[in-house]
């Protein structure tokens, strides 16, 4: 399976999710920002990271990047889209999924591990999880509070368009267990035909059990499936 | 502009010292020249207090490639690999202004290594604040530790460890110290001493504004009556560029361009221009004209002491300017020749075509004043509290108010705004007693942390400096690491009370004492003096940063309780010492007495042995014994454990307070399998280590025998409930 990797500049978790895609035998490229091709890829992943020091409000200045206008083509082609943390951001900055990431609730940088839940199993990026099952992720952002209105929220709900909740370690999907704040403890969300995914947790740094666990690698497996 | 006494006063100079500086030039020195003296000859940039006691320190040994002197000290940790690290105050303008001020403390650190080719790997902080009831310690302290995050996590390298103090002492003079680490190829190692004649003095980095000039120059109006906007003397930081800066400098070194390297830190272009010449025994050409300047009309004075961050000078190869400049370009950052090396031995400064400064290079050097203060010694306090004289109290009492202490409770209200994983390297992140990280696709890994202990120092400065490099040492063996080499932050008062500066020689000849012991050497550090407020100094506080091997990283191992029925031996005596304890201070307000006694040679032959019994895996856990004693270490290795603790009432010791809290040095806690015992007490007795069973690893409870029984979950709550109140 081809990947790419979208480099721009305060990208700052392209070379972790480059690592995790080779050691899953993907075919890996780096595209910089200012490249104009974008390499044949199955999967087009945009990784954590500061994008242009997230300056203006993060992700904005990404999302009207050159690069990004060949990435929406081909998502709307049908072309698998990733985007992690700063790559979630991104990609609701570009349109390509709906809602907004707010500052974290308690106004502070969270960087620590949590549970999510595996909501929807039935797509291409989680095929290889099982339903309700609790994985335990790293988060590091300031700005991963989850919002959009009610009828997107409906939506989302209605047709089944969150893969990951945050819960606590057994499941329990409260306010608790919601570490930033998101909406309906949102830890990630699908656009309607499921190709694109945006997630604030990051899979990558969960594929190395001497670092920490396997629980991301389902991920990545799912997409070669 | 006319120089007078007032003016050499403002720029930090003594009158003697400004007598000297005219006697070097054999004239008076024009404004733009009394600046860059200030700059260079003050404590910060020239040790001129602390050198002739620094160079004391052992320095040397098998793994050192560079001890200091350079941007950072360099050690060899085997196959081509090499560890680049250093520790940096920035504690004065951490206070005016916490976030900005922690911050581009971090951007400076980064700087040091990644100006010697290392990409840096880990951050790690101490920070130490006025007491909490103070009214400005909960804004600093919020301040600072974003600040610390805001850097880090935007540049995208993990902050793993640190340690966070209260104490009134810091009340008006907060520390910040920031360590970096990093990770270089042992042949691709860059200095900052310059070589061959003409060769291009380049610019890289941001554009050069008017933050950060200095605080002791000329501010405000005597300067120039209508420049009364002077930005702060607070630099701003931006980790944006800094990401920048550091990825176009470690492409650039990729290649052979670069002749010499070095970052624009305190001093800005004047410490810089006048390091790299000296070094290399060369004069250098400026032509201020072509710096890029962010604001409009700066003066070449303004230049030469902008402390503006993330910029960069290098000494380019003849004929490498085009591809050196297409790097930078690629990531957006300026890339000017802005002067060359010369043959004349001095910092020559041109504006416009015109010289307007001219000083030799060994006059801002090797020729700047050295102190030799008068100092003081301390004498060793002698013991007055009696445990028996005090009102008592029940152990279950003193164990909670201690675990919910501010200095003792659980820092995760702080760890938890670092991104600890980012590089995915992470091991250990914080919370154990040291941080691992793994060498980038190899089986190795290094381990890192930094200590202090200031009120051991208050006591007795040359038995707390022994200790506290002893602390550090002991903490890299509890995760299986093997110490190699430190860097040390001096944070002091005011060298000119001899009782200060008396704190600061002995501290170091206990450092000193304590490293020649354990073949620990200092390979790079900083000095901050003149820390205190209205006279009256903070108590001495020297910051140990160490940094250890792990040759094979499934020999790491942690704090944490991994199988019931397992047994807890204490390696090590206790003593019942409680003087300068945790539990005196806490309890009782009780600040006086000796620190614990520190006998090097048991220190090294229980380190020793605990690091042989964790690589032959025979231990399960390992938990240095520090401030707080042995019950709260037997607390400490529950949390983040399924398990707790059954111990043992002491055999000799008659009273429980002493064996609980005392903090008698060089102990260990290590768990063991009861079916290795035998083995492991062989080679303890071989070794000749002292060692006792304290407890036994059971479910749920934290039980002293008769004495007190909680559930461990409950005592991990009260750990971290300080923070959420406060």
């Amino acid at each position: 399976m081809n990947s790419s990797v979208i480099v721009f500049p305060g990208s700052n978790c392209d070379k972790d999710i480059a690592i995790a895609l080779e050691k899953l035998q993907f075919q890996n490229k780096m595209v910089w920002h200012k490249d104009t091709d974008l390499p044949k890829s199955d999967l087009i992943v945009i990784p954590g990271g500061f994008s242009y020091g997230d300056y203006l409000r993060s992700g904005a200045i990404a999302g009207k990047s050159s690069i990004l206008n060949e990435v929406i083509k081909v998502a709307n082609d049908g072309c698998l889209v990733l985007g992690i943390c700063n790559g979630f951001q991104i990609l609701t900055e570009t349109g390509l999924l709906k809602g907004v990431l707010l500052r974290n609730q308690n106004l502070k940088f969270i960087g620590k591990d949590v549970h999510i839940k595996t909501i929807n199993t039935e797509n291409k990026f989680c095929n290889k999880y099982k339903k309700d099952q609790v994985l335990q992720l790293n988060i590091a952002h300031n700005e991963g509070n989850y919002f959009t209105n009610k009828d997107h929220l409906k939506e989302l709900e209605d047709k089944n368009l969150i893969p990951f909740k945050y819960c606590d370690k057994n499941g329990n999907i409260d306010k608790e267990s919601n570490p930033n704040g998101s909406i309906n403890n949102i830890a990630g969300v699908f656009n309607g035909k499921k190709n694109i995914l945006g997630m604030m947790p990051h899979p990558e740094r969960m594929v190395d059990q001497i670092i920490s666990n396997n629980d991301g690698i389902n991920l990545f497996k799912s997409l070669l499936n | 502009m006319k120089i007078t006494n007032a003016v050499v006063e403002k720029h930090g100079l003594k009158p003697e010292e400004f007598y000297k500086i005219k006697e070097l030039l054999g004239r008076e020195p024009n404004m733009l020249e009394l600046g860059v003296f200030s700059a260079m000859w003050n404590e910060h940039c020239s040790y001129k207090s602390s050198r002739i006691h620094l160079k004391n320190l052992p320095t040397k040994g098998k793994n050192v490639i560079q001890g200091p002197g350079e941007n950072a000290g360099v050690i060899d940790i085997g196959d081509d690999d090499a560890i680049i690290f250093k520790i940096e105050s920035h504690n004065h303008p951490s206070y005016i202004e916490p976030y900005q001020g922690a911050a581009t403390g971090v951007g400076g650190i980064l700087r040091d290594i990644f100006t010697m080719g290392a990409r840096p790997i880990a951050l790690l902080n101490s920070i130490h604040f006025g007491s909490p009831e103070h009214p400005k310690t909960k804004s600093l302290l919020n301040g600072v530790v974003s600040g610390i995050g805001g850097y880090g996590n935007c540049i995208g390298i993990p902050t793993v460890g640190g340690e966070i103090k209260f104490n009134k002492t810091y009340n008006e003079n907060i520390l910040v110290n920031a360590m970096a680490v990093g990770h270089a190829k042992k042949d691709k190692i860059f200095y900052s001493k310059a070589k061959g004649l003409n060769k291009s003095v380049v610019y890289v980095g941001s554009k050069t504004g008017r933050d950060g000039i200095h605080g002791a120059s000329m501010a405000s109006a005597e300067f120039d009556k209508n420049t009364e906007d002077k930005k702060p003397t607070v630099q701003v930081g931006d980790p944006f560029t800094e990401k920048l800066l550091m990825e176009a400098c470690l492409e650039l070194m990729q290649g052979n361009s670069i002749i010499s390297i070095q970052d624009m830190g305190a001093a800005g272009l004047t410490s810089s221009s006048v390091e790299m010449a000296s070094k290399g025994q060369l004069g250098m050409e400026l032509y201020l004209e072509s710096v890029p300047c962010r604001e409009e009309n700066m003066t070449p004075y303004e230049m030469m002491l902008s402390e503006s961050q993330e910029r960069m000078l290098i000494i380019l190869e003849d004929g490498k300017e085009k591809d050196a400049k297409k790097i930078f370009e690629k990531w957006d950052l300026d890339f000017v020749v802005i002067g060359k090396t010369t043959n004349t031995n001095n910092l020559t400064l041109m504006f416009k075509n015109k010289i307007v400064g001219e000083i030799p290079i060994d006059a801002l050097t090797d020729k700047a004043p050295i102190y030799d203060r008068k100092w003081t010694k301390t004498k060793l306090p002698e013991k007055k509290t009696q445990i028996k004289d005090l009102k008592k109290i029940k152990l279950e009492d003193a164990l909670l108010k201690i675990l919910s202490s501010p200095n003792q409770s659980n820092k995760s209200w702080i760890t938890d705004q670092f991104d600890q994983m980012v590089m995915t390297d992470t091991v250990q992140r914080s919370g154990s007693d040291a941080a691992i990280i793994r060498i980038h696709k190899k089986e190795k890994a290094i381990a890192v942390t930094v200590d202090s202990s200031s009120n051991y120092c208050k006591a007795h400065p040359q038995t707390g400096g022994k200790q506290i490099v002893c602390e550090n040492w002991r903490n890299l063996i509890s995760v299986g690491a093997k110490p190699i080499a430190i860097t040390n932050c001096l944070n002091f008062g005011n060298p000119e009370d001899s009782k200060v500066m008396g704190e600061l020689a002995e501290c170091l000849l206990g450092i000193k004492e304590a490293c020649e012991f354990l073949n620990y050497p200092v390979v790079s550090g900083n000095v901050s003096l003149y820390n205190g407020t209205n006279k009256k100094s903070i108590n001495p506080t020297p910051v140990i940063g160490g940094v250890g091997l792990i040759t094979n990283i499934n020999n790491k191992i942690n704090q944490y309780l991994k199988k019931d029925k397992n047994i807890i031996l204490q390696i090590g005596k206790n003593f019942g010492q409680l003087s300068q304890s945790v539990f005196l201070d806490e309890i009782y307000s009780i600040t006086d007495g000796p620190p614990p006694e520190v006998n090097l040679s048991n220190e090294k032959n229980n380190g020793l042995a605990v690091l042989k019994l964790i690589n032959e895996r025979l231990t399960s856990s390992v938990h240095d014994v520090s401030a707080g004693g042995l019950l709260l270490a037997l607390v400490e290795m529950t949390f983040d454990s399924n398990y707790g603790l059954k111990i043992d009432k002491p055999k000799n010791l008659s009273n429980l307070m002493e064996y609980y809290f005392s903090e008698d040095q060089g102990r260990y806690l290590i768990e063991v399998d009861p079916n290795n015992l035998n083995k492991i007490n062989k080679i303890l007795v071989e070794n000749n280590i002292y060692s006792e069973v304290v407890a036994t690893v059971q479910k749920d409870y934290f039980e002293v025998s008769g004495e007190l029984k909680i559930l461990k979950n409950e005592l991990c709550k009260i750990n971290k409930k300080w923070y959420s109140n406060y």
